[in-house]
């Protein structure tokens, strides 16, 4: 047995600092006693002659004379398949009055890296049904695509749609969801739990929940848990997953308040040196791996302080994930759902998952196309602005009336509206026709004459 | 050799008593032997970086000093290889611990038993000095792998040579002296190979990018650094760049970036053809892989490793090229180590000696005349990532003092889909005169000159744009609007070019200056016109403008490109 301690010579925060007489590891879970609570702790910095623990639970409640035992292990996750279906809270515990997961595994949390080598490039093609992403910015399975919003936009509801629609052409499979919820209010998570039982998707789902009234540290593992989960599922088990965790904005602001209450140099706005490697660790628990049938998918979602993109959390997100879908204040007060604007946002796995074999063989071109003259468009709203609509080029508003169509008619879309991307596709042309051929420089001639509207019907199979 | 002990550990970072290792000493930590790095002394105490996870270890365990710094293994094999930070072979580990990356394994950077053959070039009695080829290897179909005599080492009198099939570690030669020779060498990381003399940078590095060739060139053995928020095209340019570059041997370090994307890119280069070889990509490529969820002092390290390895090819005589994306992932590993050695920070966290670091690396890259006799050249391309794309961040700010070409990437021409979204406006080549002359020498008399004529539009056309934003194009003087027609056509015909088309992805020289020449031609044509009464929207709409948008889609453009040419005339002569 491992000893206890009675030793704590600081609380401070989500910190305490122990005095020991044993070597303690690096990492190492702690469980800490006070009354008849029992809480968990991770040894952040071990030395000689102190520990320094953050406590999962908070430390609200512990006092200099709560009990510290060391385990001499890190921190582990039960996993077995009757897993699937079960709420949990952020730190794994049952929420949903079920029994404890009795485990065929145990798994450390952390998370090793998928060796580079052993990664099978994803090129799944997933389709959401949602135009401006299936048709601009394309999903693959593997992928790791976080959607980038603000309070009170409705990227709830397009995750929702997304966790919904998602599927691979032409396959059934098994696949399962997994949610992780960080600092969320209640509300939103009922509002995901509600559509989950709604589709029938909770039977084939994992919820952790860690609500804003939940301590601030537990978010730390709540993403860890999860994806530890996935990684489960998908490569033991062989099932597709996807996870949405939200928000990841709450989870960075409880990395901060750790880094302050340690009192690290800190990095810019205030968070740490690491965000960037600490971040990578999880969303880059996506992918896909050589020889396994298994994939996990992961849609982070994250409100943009002050809808500022620049903003570190967004920023280092963007330089790790396979691109971003920007939720637009925008397009949302125009009234259009989803509001995606689709000029900042990006898949980066787009490429591997279209084309012949995929999806279509214009659909590279159609994209680049459409993208090429929304945004042109976009500028001269500016211009039409100031010198008025009369004073621009007969081939100017032509790209403005364009714009509007553009955002009214593919942009646009019913919450349940489930968009083939041949519709999609469809739709692109549609709007792409109004302009002159020859305004078409993106496009190949080839797939002119065989998919735009004016010559439909004419062209040789 | 000394054994201390654990005292702290906090994150990637120990620190022991009981050594006696210097500065960059290897050392091997904790029960397990984790590879680790000496990187401060104070007093008894020796602060040490851990290349893998620390998880579990405890004060009181044990450190090995193993008396040297982390080498890199030099031999052949190293080409087609995909390393870690520290030049772990990755399918080895994969072979030894599964898919996910276990800790505490040991690898070799080569393979010590394969068997090659070694033919030698010299003869029993020759006398060979350092850096001097006395044999080769043939690597891969089309690349001889050099063995040389070690730098620094005194050279002699060959008193045996031998050829046949042998191990990197057997003996190939003997000197008089009793030196034995063999076809391994092991280097320092952090210190770089020397060379006789470096040389002026006289010959551009061919990209196959229109933008990069024609207006921002890059000098075989330059350096160059892409600088671009997220998403902006530093990785598909580096990839790009390593695709079609004319180099002998590609160097592709990922440090501190996506799993997928070196998945992506062992997946394409095996079948990826080199134009100038007609042999897989894969066979001149080298790739280090820390992703950035593996072990941030291996990222450190990764970016001397692979400057290393690089250096060794050059010696060889060959041109090398070394992307490193992204060089400021290997500067916050910088600040994580600092910030944990409770080192004063300098600007926004960054250790103090930021940019004497970055500047040692750039001044590894170079031309040189090599030890063996000869010319071998490391050309870099470093990627730049810096937060919220503001550009006066000290890594950016660092690496623009070092190097001398800079492709700024422009979120605004992304978000249009315009790629390379290189903006024109503020990038630069400080190699432009240099190379001035060899274009003039090896592609066209008029280069040079169709360049500045272009640029010189464009520099118009940002002016123009000013006005229009306030009064609309209509009310700018004709030939002001035919100015902001054809910085169009530069812009859209001839800067932009995919990268994941098929043919548009490389662009050879004598394309690229052929169809910037007609789109010039067509200028000449329209103020021709203009002069004769016509009006500017007859000109706008000659069909022939619209056909040449398409030419750069084609390989066979030289019978395509004469016929609009020709309609182009005919289409001017016809206007009234
Ligand atoms: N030269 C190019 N041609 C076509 N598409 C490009 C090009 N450069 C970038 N892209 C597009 O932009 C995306 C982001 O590029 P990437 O190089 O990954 O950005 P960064 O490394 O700067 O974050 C790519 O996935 C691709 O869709
Ligand atoms: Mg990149």
């Amino acid at each position: 047995m491992t000893k206890e301690y009675k030793t704590i010579t600081e609380i401070k925060g989500p910190l305490i600092f122990v005095e020991k007489t044993e070597p303690v590891g690096y990492n190492e879970l702690v469980e800490i006693r006070t009354g008849g609570e029992l809480k968990r702790g991770q040894v952040l910095d071990t030395s000689d002659e102190i520990v320094v623990v953050q406590v999962f639970e908070g430390t609200g409640g512990l006092s200099k004379d709560s009990a510290v035992r060391f385990t001499g292990d890190v921190i582990k996750m039960p996993l077995s398949p009757s897993i699937v279906g079960r709420v949990l809270s952020g730190s794994g515990r049952p929420r949903d009055g079920g029994p404890e997961i009795v485990p065929e595994v145990m798994r450390g949390i952390a998370g090793a890296a998928i060796n580079p080598a052993s990664r099978e490039k994803p090129r799944a093609f997933i389709q959401t049904g949602i135009s401006t992403i299936d048709g601009t910015n394309t999903l693959v399975r593997g992928q790791k695509l976080p959607i980038f919003s603000g309070a009170g936009l409705p990227h709830n509801d397009v995750a929702l749609q997304i966790a919904r629609q998602a599927k691979a052409l032409g396959e059934a499979e098994s696949f399962a969801v997994i949610f992780c919820a960080m600092g969320i209010t209640n509300e939103e998570a009922q509002h995901f739990l509600a559509d989950f039982e709604r589709t029938g998707a909770l039977e084939r789902a994992v919820v952790f929940l860690n609500l804003a009234d939940d301590p601030a540290v537990e978010r730390i593992l709540t993403p860890r848990l999860g994806l530890t989960t996935a990684e489960y599922l998908a490569f033991d088990l062989d099932m597709h997953v996807l996870i949405i965790y939200t928000d990841m904005t709450n989870y960075c602001e409880s990395l901060r308040q750790m880094g302050a209450a340690r009192e690290e140099v800190p990095g810019r706005r205030g968070y740490p040196g690491y965000m960037y490697t600490d971040l990578a660790i999880q969303y880059e628990r996506a992918g896909i791996i050589r020889g396994k049938k298994g994939s996990i998918t992961q849609f982070p979602i994250l409100t943009m302080p002050g809808d500022d993109i620049t903003h570190p959390i967004p920023d280092l997100s963007g330089y790790i994930t396979e691109g971003q879908i920007i939720v637009s204040r925008e397009l949302h007060r125009k009234g259009i759902y989803p509001p995606i604007d689709i000029r900042p946002s990006l898949s980066r796995l787009m490429n591997s998952g279209i084309g012949k074999g995929h999806t279509r063989e214009d659909h590279r071109a159609v994209s680049d196309q459409l993208y090429a003259y929304y945004a042109e468009g976009n500028d001269l709203r500016g211009l039409a602005a100031i010198v008025g609509k009369e004073a621009l080029s007969e081939r100017d508003k032509l790209v403005l009336e364009f714009a509007d169509k553009f955002e009214k008619k593919f942009v646009n879309q019913g919450r349940d509206e489930d968009r083939s991307i041949f519709e999609t596709l469809q739709i692109g042309w549609e709007l792409l026709a109004d302009l002159p051929e020859s305004m078409l420089t993106r496009i190949d001639d080839k797939y002119i004459k065989q998919y735009h509207p004016k010559y439909a019907g004419t062209a040789k199979k | 050799m000394e054994v201390g002990k654990v005292k702290r550990v906090a994150g990637p970072v120990v620190q022991a008593t009981g050594l006696k290792a210097s500065m960059y000493d290897l050392v091997l930590v904790g029960e397990e032997g984790l590879m680790s790095e000496v990187i401060g002394i104070s007093g008894n105490k020796h602060v040490i970086q851990v290349y893998e996870d620390t998880g579990g270890v405890k004060p009181g365990e044990p450190v090995k000093e193993t008396g040297a710094p982390l080498v890199a293994q030099l031999g052949p094999g190293i080409l087609t290889s995909i390393y870690d930070g520290i030049q772990r072979p990755l399918t080895k580990l994969a072979e030894a611990s599964g898919d996910f990356i276990s800790r505490g394994l040991f690898v070799d950077g080569v393979d010590h038993k394969k068997k090659w053959e070694f033919k030698p070039i010299v003869k029993k009695g020759d006398t060979v000095k350092a850096g001097q080829t006395i044999g080769e290897v043939q690597e891969q179909l089309l690349i001889k792998h050099k063995i040389m005599v070690p730098p620094r080492s005194k050279g002699g009198t060959i008193k045996e040579i031998y050829s046949g099939n042998f191990t990197v570690d057997e003996t190939v030669a003997v000197l008089e002296d009793g030196t034995k020779l063999n076809m391994l060498q092991k280097w320092p990381v952090r210190q770089a190979r020397p060379t006789i003399k470096k040389l002026a940078p006289t010959i551009p590095l061919r990209t196959g990018q229109r933008v990069i060739d024609g207006f921002f060139s890059l000098a075989k053995g330059g350096t160059a650094a892409i600088p671009g928020g997220f998403g902006t095209g530093k990785t598909v340019m580096q990839q790009t760049l390593s695709k079609w570059a004319d180099v002998d041997i590609v160097v592709y370090v990922g440090c501190g970036e996506r799993g997928n994307e070196m998945a992506d890119l062992l997946h394409e280069f095996p079948e990826l053809v080199d134009p100038r070889t007609g042999r897989p990509l894969m066979e001149r490529s080298i790739v280090f892989a820390n992703t950035s969820n593996m072990p941030v002092a291996a990222r450190e390290a990764s970016i001397y490793t692979g400057m290393t390895v690089s250096e060794y090819y050059r010696d060889m005589g060959y041109d090398v090229m070394m992307t490193a994306d992204s060089t400021s992932r290997w500067a916050e590993a910088m600040r994580e180590l600092a910030s944990r050695l409770e080192e004063m920070p300098g600007e926004e966290g960054y250790p103090a000696y930021l940019g004497a670091r970055l500047a040692d690396f750039y001044e590894r890259a170079g031309r040189a005349d090599v030890l063996g006799g000869g010319q071998g050249s490391v050309s870099v391309v470093g990627a730049v990532s810096p937060p919220g794309g503001d550009f006066t961040e000290p890594v950016t700010q660092n690496t623009l003092r070092m190097v001398k070409v800079f492709w700024a990437l422009d979120s605004k021409l992304t978000q249009r889909r315009h790629f390379p979204s290189i903006n024109w406006l503020d990038s630069y080549s400080l190699y432009d005169k240099d190379l001035e002359p060899w274009f003039v020498e090896n592609v066209n008399p008029d280069w040079n000159k169709n360049k500045r004529r272009a640029m010189a539009i464009l520099q118009e056309n940002a002016e123009l744009e000013e006005i229009v934003m306030l009064v609309g194009s209509d009310a700018l003087p004709e030939d002001q609007q035919i100015t902001l027609e054809v910085a169009r056509m530069i812009i859209n015909f001839w800067l932009a070019q995919s990268a994941m088309h098929p043919v548009d992805t490389f662009c050879p020289y004598k394309k690229q200056f052929e169809l910037l020449a007609a789109i010039l031609k067509y200028r000449d044509y329209a103020v021709e016109a203009l002069q004769k009464g016509i009006s500017v929207e007859q000109i706008k709409s000659v069909p022939s403008k619209d056909a040449l948008a398409k030419v750069r889609l084609e390989a066979e453009y030289e019978p395509i490109l004469q016929k609009v040419m020709a309609q182009m005339d005919a289409d001017f002569k016809g206007l009234k």
